[in-house]
């Protein structure tokens, strides 16, 4: 085929226009991808930190256990079934009561959730063994975001009180054993991490809890009576639906600045067609077709992208791993409203998928642009074209 | 029909509409060419030499009448088969050169003989012998930026003949020239016309031109008013 080299020569003859759409149009690609590939590494740490600190391999909720209602919190406590109970002692799951409790560091009252958790537990990645304690004091882990919240450091003692099952009021002192820095905040904002056994003494829920965590991995999910499964999915969703709404976001950049490099190579093409008149008709006496014409300056427009992308292989490659490498620092304040699981930089995953994807769709585009205004081509007379008419 | 002509025009018309009035471009113009002609179409301007030529080269097509152009009837073919008669066997010569600017010398001579698919071998061959026709084989790399009137013109020429082709219509080959490139290209075109049996049809009207020919067709208002044929042109002579 000769379409082809034509249109590169056509296209490379065309200078300093040429380079220019090019190069408008290779930023759009290492954007797109960039993003893109922010938004994927956002999603993927997130959901792997969220997975470690807090999901595991899924869930089994006390049917009475909603996160969202903190009222049903009261009743969203049983006994741990027997087929479940045969996984905590294996180390393959870890039960987790829940309880609304108060506490009041500095004399100031604060809400928050009391949770107990097994120290010895190896589900989740929280630092429990800080809980293994003797003593009368309550060992309690919390979280940077909370420490910081409440003024608690460790070594401090704090009053926590709470309802038993019965609704009698109960308090107890606790000692802040350790402050764990996670990146997850539904592990850390107002919450406090207390030994499983004593909880459920203190409250007088033996033996009782709100939810089991299951280990990673974990592929088989009995019906157990009382008890819901959650399954990753579902655990999940809140994350998946967070990154695609940050990635439409994104995508509205990087629309426009393809719309902006669509516009140059629209325009080119057109203020192209128009000039090249005598050209087309120079071409159509040397016996080429309309629709070779036709092909061959969609495809001098559609080459545009092409030469885009190796302009972008060239600066994009290396730049964007670098980026992939040394991630994107997170500012101190992301912590407490970013989204959850990023830790203090934000590491960029490009696919195969995402970047042939790019290339295709930029390419596609390019090439419907590029093909539009030829259509005046196919009414056009030699002799008007030669005559550098156009009608 | 007599097999010996390689054009036969058929009181050919060519009316264009302009507005409320129209204008006759041709009337019934009835022509032949034979093989190895080095023919002209003269008149002042406006009397029809280009649509003619137009219309014999598949570019145009009349209102009336019916051109057949080597056993072909133009009228009857489709798009793709009047490109392919045109890239086959008619070379085009333009007042204004039309040459390709983003290609060299060598890529615009060379660019009938892609569009015929001949392999690269062929190709530098058949460029070569038609740049060394024109005397401009040293040229070969240049942009047409960088030639003279003259010189892109003979590049023009090479363009046409490469392929060789039976029929070469050439329309005011001169009117951008001065004397001295002007007789060189008709001196060029004369050998081709010698060695190769193209038949050249010329429109023009510089006398310069004029007097190359061994046949001159005058048009007046569209319609044939004298068909001269000349044994012995003055053009020849004047110039050696
Ligand atoms: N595309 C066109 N539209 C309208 N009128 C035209 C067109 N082409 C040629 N004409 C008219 O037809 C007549 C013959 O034109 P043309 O063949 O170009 O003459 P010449 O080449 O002898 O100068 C002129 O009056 C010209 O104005
Ligand atoms: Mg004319």
């Amino acid at each position: 085929m000769i379409i082809p080299r034509l249109a590169l020569r056509n296209l490379l003859g065309a200078g300093l226009r040429t380079w220019l759409n090019v190069i408008v149009l290779s930023f759009s690609f290492v954007l797109i991808i960039w993003l893109q590939g922010l938004y994927k590494g956002m999603g993927d740490q997130a959901r792997v930190a969220q997975t470690d600190a807090e999901f595991g391999g899924g869930q089994y909720w006390q049917e009475n256990y909603d996160p969202f209602d903190p009222l049903a919190l009261q009743d969203a406590h049983s006994s741990v079934p027997e087929s479940l109970q045969t996984l905590i002692e294996n180390k393959q799951a870890a039960a987790i009561l829940i309880s609304q409790a108060t506490i009041y560091p500095e004399g100031r009252l604060h809400t928050i959730l009391m949770k107990g958790i097994d120290p010895a537990q190896s589900v989740v990645t929280l630092p429990t063994q800080f809980l293994d304690q003797e003593g009368e004091e309550l060992p309690a882990l919390i979280g940077t975001r909370m420490a910081r919240n409440t003024g608690l450091k460790v070594g401090d003692t704090v009053t926590v009180r709470w309802r038993d099952s019965q609704g009698t009021f109960d308090a107890r002192d606790a000692k802040i054993v350790q402050i764990m820095k996670t990146s997850v905040p539904s592990v850390d904002l107002a919450q406090m991490w207390v030994p499983l056994d004593k909880m459920q003494s203190l409250t007088r829920m033996k033996n009782e809890a709100s939810l089991v965590i299951l280990a990673q991995g974990t592929e088989e999910f009995p019906q157990v009576s009382g008890w819901i499964h959650k399954d990753m999915k579902f655990l999940l969703k809140d994350i998946d639906y967070l990154v695609k709404t940050k990635s439409v976001g994104g995508s509205i950049i990087y629309t426009i600045l393809l719309c902006l490099a669509m516009l140059a190579i629209f325009n080119t093409q057109v203020l192209s067609i128009f000039r090249r008149r005598k050209e087309m008709g120079t071409l159509m006496a040397m016996g080429m077709t309309r629709s070779k014409i036709i092909q061959l300056f969609t495809l001098e427009g559609a080459m545009h992208s092409v030469l885009a992308a190796l302009v972008a292989a060239i600066y994009g490659i290396p730049l964007l791993a670098w980026s992939a490498k040394t991630g994107w620092a997170m500012p101190e304040a992301a912590d407490d409203y970013g989204i959850a699981g990023i830790g203090e930089a934000l590491i960029p995953v490009y696919g195969t998928g995402l970047v042939v994807g790019t290339v295709v769709l930029v390419l596609l585009v390019t090439t419907i642009v590029s093909f539009l205004p030829t259509r005046k081509i196919a009414k056009l007379k030699p002799t008007d074209a030669l005559r550098g008419k156009m009608t | 029909m007599d097999n010996s002509y390689l054009i036969k025009t058929d009181e050919l018309v060519k009316i264009f509409p302009m507005g409320e009035t129209s204008i006759i471009a041709l009337n019934h113009v009835n022509l032949m060419f034979k093989k190895a002609e080095f023919a002209g179409l003269v008149g002042p301007s406006g009397s029809g030499k280009t649509t003619l030529l137009n219309i014999i080269g598949s570019l145009d097509s009349p209102t009336e009448g019916s051109t057949t152009v080597m056993g072909q009837k133009i009228e009857d073919l489709s798009h793709k088969q009047g490109a392919e008669l045109r890239n086959q066997h008619i070379g085009f010569i333009f007042q204004t050169f039309n040459l390709l600017p983003v290609y060299t010398v060598f890529e615009n001579v060379e660019f009938p003989l892609l569009l015929l698919g001949l392999s690269p071998q062929e190709r530098q061959d058949k460029v070569m012998k038609a740049l060394e026709w024109v005397q401009l084989a040293d040229r070969v790399k240049s942009k047409p930026a960088q030639l003279s009137g003259g010189e892109s013109q003979r590049v023009a020429i090479a363009r046409a003949v490469v392929k060789e082709p039976k029929i070469i219509l050439a329309d005011e080959p001169t009117a951008n020239l001065d004397a001295e490139n002007s007789h060189n290209i008709l001196q060029t075109m004369e050998k081709i016309n010698n060695e190769l049996e193209t038949t050249f049809i010329f429109a023009t009207h510089d006398e310069k031109v004029i007097q190359y020919l061994r046949r001159k067709i005058t048009l007046i208002d569209g319609k044939v008013a004298k068909d001269e044929v000349y044994d012995n042109p003055t053009g020849r002579g004047e110039e050696q």
